[in-house]
């Protein structure tokens, strides 16, 4: 399907070649080859199962925490086979942040969660108080939370509301400043409203960071990403612009799925 | 009230003639639950007036010494002379054996509690399956063995270790008897530890590892935190096992009342002085009425460290 992969892999985030993941015999993702442009918001969709969690969690090597996982292939992110032995995969997630489907703040203060990241990766010597004060108000900025917060930087993160919560989780990778940040279905724990301010959030965020979301909701795929990948059964069926592939899908499972037949 | 719900049935449609059905159940099934939950209440009831029951025999036999002209409460509290059954001058003082409680106590923490944690975590985070099973059947082991045994193992083989690799005279010691505190409390710690660790939802753990922690960054900064009151009741649940233990003590502290200037020298508790001496002790004498006493401290002492455990947790709760 993609016939530009060895054009310059730079101008891509997250380049796939021929990317097999078995979940102990199950093959859950099968030969998939994709790129995902730089600075903009790609969506992945999908039925149920047909291994979109399991493709982003390949993206920074979260998915190698059980043991049963076999992975065969290549991704290349800013120019590098992530699979490569030599690959650090602390640099890795320092570079490649996510978002997880239930927002999951630690049960440490707002302001640690924030600063977690550049705690876990920056020596103690070199921490000032003074910078990392600044960090957790421009992080908490960007994401639109200082106003709400900047009074209960010590309250419990795991007790705010649900939307502030997955902002938090969001505001804590940009510190590190990431090249990619994958969001998880992140707002289907959120009602209406905090669906759109975390859309909102994600439309701010574009062109700085590569974004890959996986998303169920249709809608939410057209309204909020420039480019959609379609997967069904872990392979990977379309890729293209996202009005494209919604007004005029090539493959008839592309469209299939877009009128609603599957589940 | 079961027969008014049987009655009103009878008016059922005709469709069903023969067989009346029952709303209400059958009075045995009534007076056999009524009694199950009588039972239930009496057991329940009865641990209060067991505790009660306690409380009133150790007092009883206790306090009548408070009244005796050679017995003065500040020497029980702070004179470190326990010379209870000395003909001319009989004295009473227990504090010697408050700090042999307290040192044993510290002193076997101090070396349980970074193995059992260790442990916990080891367990929890960093075997597989098969290694788990096998560990924590080994644990449990530990905690089977009883604490006769366990003096038993402080008066022979750790008492010879001590001897012969530190050189002291003595092997039977405050060391001797941490050390065998710490081999009793790590089952415990261990276990609760790993309940508490096992409870951290995972969501926590991706959370930290996706942000790029180490293992060991992961274990610090987002394990413990999230566990850290689950650690704490491991933690305590230990110290009162140290606390309370008597008989192990008992054979391995060495026996002797007077306040430790090192780990080598040999110490007595409140429990092992209380197992020790009662059944020498005349009932009635004021010898006997002063262990009584002993016993109430000691009970004051793990209230105390029970009561603080609770608001130490609770505060962390609140926060
Ligand atoms: N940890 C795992 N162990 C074994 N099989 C798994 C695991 N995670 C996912 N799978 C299987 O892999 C396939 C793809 O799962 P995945 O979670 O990636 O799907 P998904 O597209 O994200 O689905 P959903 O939309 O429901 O989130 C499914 O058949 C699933 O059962
Ligand atoms: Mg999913």
């Amino acid at each position: 399907m993609d016939t530009n992969v060895t054009t310059d892999s730079l101008e891509y985030g997250v380049l796939t070649k021929d990317l097999n993941l078995w979940y102990g015999k199950f093959q859950a993702l099968k030969s998939v080859s994709m790129s995902v442009k730089k600075g903009q918001i790609t969506s992945l969709i999908g039925p149920s199962g047909c291994g979109k969690t399991t493709l982003l969690r390949c993206f920074n090597r979260i998915n190698e925490r059980f043991s049963y996982v076999r992975t065969a292939g290549e991704i290349v992110i800013l120019g590098k086979n992530i699979y490569d032995s030599d690959v650090s995969l602390i640099e890795l997630r320092k570079n490649v942040g996510m978002v997880f489907q239930r927002p999951n703040p630690l049960p440490i203060s707002v302001y640690e969660n924030v600063v977690f990241g550049l705690k876990v990766h920056t020596p103690r010597k070199q921490l000032k108080k003074s910078v990392l004060d600044e960090t957790v108000e421009k992080s908490l900025n960007e994401v639109g939370l200082w106003d709400d917060l900047k009074d209960r930087l010590k309250t419990k993160a795991t007790s705010l509301q649900l939307e502030q919560q997955q902002k938090l989780c969001i505001a804590r990778l940009l510190p590190l400043k990431p090249d990619i940040i994958l969001m998880d279905e992140p707002c289907s724990a959120l009602d209406v409203e905090g669906t759109h301010a975390i859309e909102e959030l994600m439309f701010t965020l574009r062109n700085k960071y590569t974004i890959i979301i996986v998303t169920h909701n249709m809608s939410q795929a057209r309204r909020a990403s420039d480019e959609c990948v379609f997967m069904l059964l872990g392979e990977l069926i379309e890729h293209s612009r996202t009005e494209e592939l919604f007004i005029n899908p090539k493959n008839p499972k592309t469209a299939e799925y877009i009128e609603g037949r599957y589940g | 009230m079961s027969s008014n719900l049987t009655e009103s049935t009878l008016t059922l449609p005709d469709a069903i003639p023969k067989r009346v059905k029952r709303v209400g159940r059958p009075r045995w099934a009534i007076i056999g639950e009524q009694a199950l939950e009588l039972l239930i209440r009496i057991s329940g009831i009865s641990a209060i007036v067991f505790v009660l029951a306690i409380f009133f025999f150790v007092f009883k036999e206790a306090l009548p010494v408070l009244y005796s002209h050679n017995f003065s409460i500040k020497e029980f509290l702070f004179s470190t002379q326990w010379y209870p059954t000395s003909v001319s001058n009989v004295r009473y003082g227990t504090f010697a054996l408050l700090v042999g409680s307290v040192t044993v106590t510290l002193l076997s923490m101090a070396i349980a509690v970074p193995f059992g944690l260790g442990a916990a975590i080891y367990i929890s985070e960093f075997c597989g399956p098969r290694q788990k099973e096998t560990l924590k059947i080994i644990i449990e082991l530990l905690a089977a063995i009883p604490s006769v045994v366990w003096g038993f193992i402080g008066l022979t083989v750790i008492s010879k270790l001590i001897t012969t690799i530190t050189g002291t005279a003595v092997g039977v010691n405050l060391l001797n008897g941490s050390i065998i505190l710490a081999l009793m409390s790590v089952p415990i710690i261990v276990s609760i530890g790993e309940d508490a660790l096992k409870a951290v939802p995972d969501s926590f753990r991706e959370a930290g590892m996706a942000m790029g922690t180490t293992r060991w960054q992961l274990i610090l900064r987002v394990l413990l935190p999230a566990a850290k009151n689950g650690l704490l009741a491991a933690v305590l649940l230990g110290v009162g096992r140290a606390v309370g233990e008597t008989m192990a003590v008992l054979m391995a502290t060495g026996h002797s009342v007077k306040i430790p200037h090192g780990v080598f020298d040999s110490v007595r508790t409140l429990t092992a002085n209380i197992a020790a001496e009662l059944g020498e002790a005349a009932a009635g004498s004021p010898h006997y009425r002063v262990l009584f006493l002993t016993g109430i401290l000691l009970f004051v002492i793990t209230f105390i460290v029970n009561l603080t455990a609770d608001f130490v947790i609770r505060g962390i709760k609140r926060k």
